[in-house]
């Protein structure tokens, strides 16, 4: 299988990520829940890997890196923990539902919403979002690229724009963090949402999020915590207050190892390749009759998403016909980017998506191309 | 792209329950296979079991006696 989905999930991963989850699963006790050597394993395991993700986003300190399910849950957290009746949030059309879904719960309790409109690229405009602001905005948040286009958000501007005007910046970092450099302080960022298992090449089911020193959330969930056991209420201390219940120690140890990786590779490395296969394959595609293409390819610096249509064909076939006759696994249908989709029209049709790893091969891709252009002639 | 035919496709509640599906049509070997829900069908995403039309019955019987609860039985082309 030619597998081209990594957009949803990285599925090649490092050999080092397989190994120290297996280990991890020999050997680790409860982090936090005593000091016998097996717990004490996980605990340093996990703290270590929470250090190593704290340098790996410019973070101050390790204990704002909190560990979750996913990039959804970190999300879920920021949203529902930072808004209240009253407030104002400005977001993006480029969003996905794990972004909208709770800003529309929110809605419901009295947050207002303002969602910046796209063009037809893909993109927003800035000074839409400047515009939008009002006295009662407590918060810009929008991803950092889009899961659908591919099209890369500056957020060091928008960081810019919410810092010096007093707003939250929360950043949805699905489909960059361990493919683009990101630094937290520099491009003030107040919360960092990211998964685990996409660019980070580690395990499914491990994620986390960077929190700014002295931004205290409402926490989602309280519970065991280890510490304060006769306390009534869950610690108040980071990154204890957002972390009730066993952590994913086994995931959490893959991801350490992922983010060894990368160091050791470099994501810089990751990205290149990665982008020029996107290139190649855009390239590739771009002149065949009836492939139509959506995102903004004036620039290669975007994510490694190509997203394409083939004549009036519904998506989902074209990317059943792509799995059986050629053995290639893409992503069809709505990506969880309802309105993304609007801005492109493309909410009946969907569309294909192409999404590339550094894993990727160029033969692999060249055989993607053919395929395209076999189906292009039916 | 390959001619289309009129086939079964039957579409579910959740993903869990299509995984069922597949599942239990090994298990009974019942032939058809997963697809991705065609966009006639609904935009929303998601999977669905295709077969031959000729088989409906038996999948049908098959669904009952395995607990597997569709939300729709469609005839389209696929």
């Amino acid at each position: 299988m030619i597998y081209m989905d990594n957009a949803a999930t990285t599925m090649h991963k490092p050999q080092a990520v397989i190994d120290a989850v297996a280990a991890a699963m020999g050997s680790m006790g409860n982090a936090g829940r005593g000091a016998n050597e097996a717990s004490l394993s996980a605990s340093r395991v996990i703290y270590d890997t929470r250090d190593k993700l704290c340098r790996f986003f410019g973070a101050e300190d390790a204990r704002r890196i909190v560990f979750t399910n996913n990039s959804t849950e970190s999300l879920n957290i920021a949203i529902k923990g930072l808004l209240n009746s009253g407030d104002h949030v400005i977001t993006t059309m480029l969003e996905h539902n794990s972004v909208l879904r709770p800003l529309y719960e929110m809605e419901k309790q009295g947050v207002k919403l303002t969602i910046i409109k796209s063009d037809g690229k893909g993109m927003f405009d800035l000074r839409d979002m400047e515009k939008a602001i009002l006295p009662e905005t407590k918060m810009i948040i929008c991803t950092n690229g889009s899961n659908l286009t591919g099209n890369y958000i500056d957020i060091e501007k928008v960081g810019e724009l919410a810092h010096n005007r007093g707003l939250l910046f929360v950043v949805d970092a699905s489909q960059t963090a361990g493919v683009f450099p990101i630094d937290v302080q520099r491009m003030h960022v107040d919360v960092l949402c990211f998964t685990g298992h996409k660019g980070l090449l580690g395990p499914q089911g491990i994620g986390g999020m960077y929190v700014r020193e002295g931004l205290a959330i409402r926490p989602l969930k309280s519970g065991g915590s280890g510490v304060q056991t006769y306390s009534k209420t869950h610690p108040a201390e980071m990154p204890t207050a957002l972390e009730a219940g066993t952590l994913n120690g086994h995931g959490i140890a893959g991801l350490g190892a992922a983010i060894d990786y990368l160091n050791e590779v470099g994501i810089d490395t990751v990205r290149e390749k990665e982008q020029r296969l996107m290139r190649k394959f855009y390239d590739g595609v771009k002149e065949i009759p009836g492939v139509k293409l959506y995102g903004d390819f004036d620039t290669f610096n975007r994510c490694a998403i190509v997203t394409l249509n083939i004549g009036d064909y519904d998506s989902s076939e074209v990317s059943d016909e792509l799995l059986t006759e050629y053995g290639i696994s893409t992503r069809p249908g709505g990506h969880c980017a309802p309105l993304m989709h609007e801005a492109l029209g493309t909410v009946e049709q969907g569309a294909v998506r192409f999404s590339f790893s550094h894993y990727n091969t160029d033969e692999e891709v060249d055989t993607a191309i053919s395929a395209i252009r076999e189906l292009a002639q039916d | 792209m390959r001619k289309k035919e009129l086939k079964l496709v039957i579409t579910f509640h959740t993903t869990a329950d299509a995984m069922a599906m597949e599942k239990a049509c090994k298990e009974y070997h019942v032939p058809g296979r997963i697809i991705p829900v065609p966009r006639a069908i609904s935009a929303g995403c998601g999977l669905a079991w295709c077969a031959e039309l000729s088989e409906k019955e038996e999948i049908a019987a098959m669904m009952r006696k395995a607990g597997i609860r569709e939300e729709e039985m469609h005839e389209c082309m696929v």
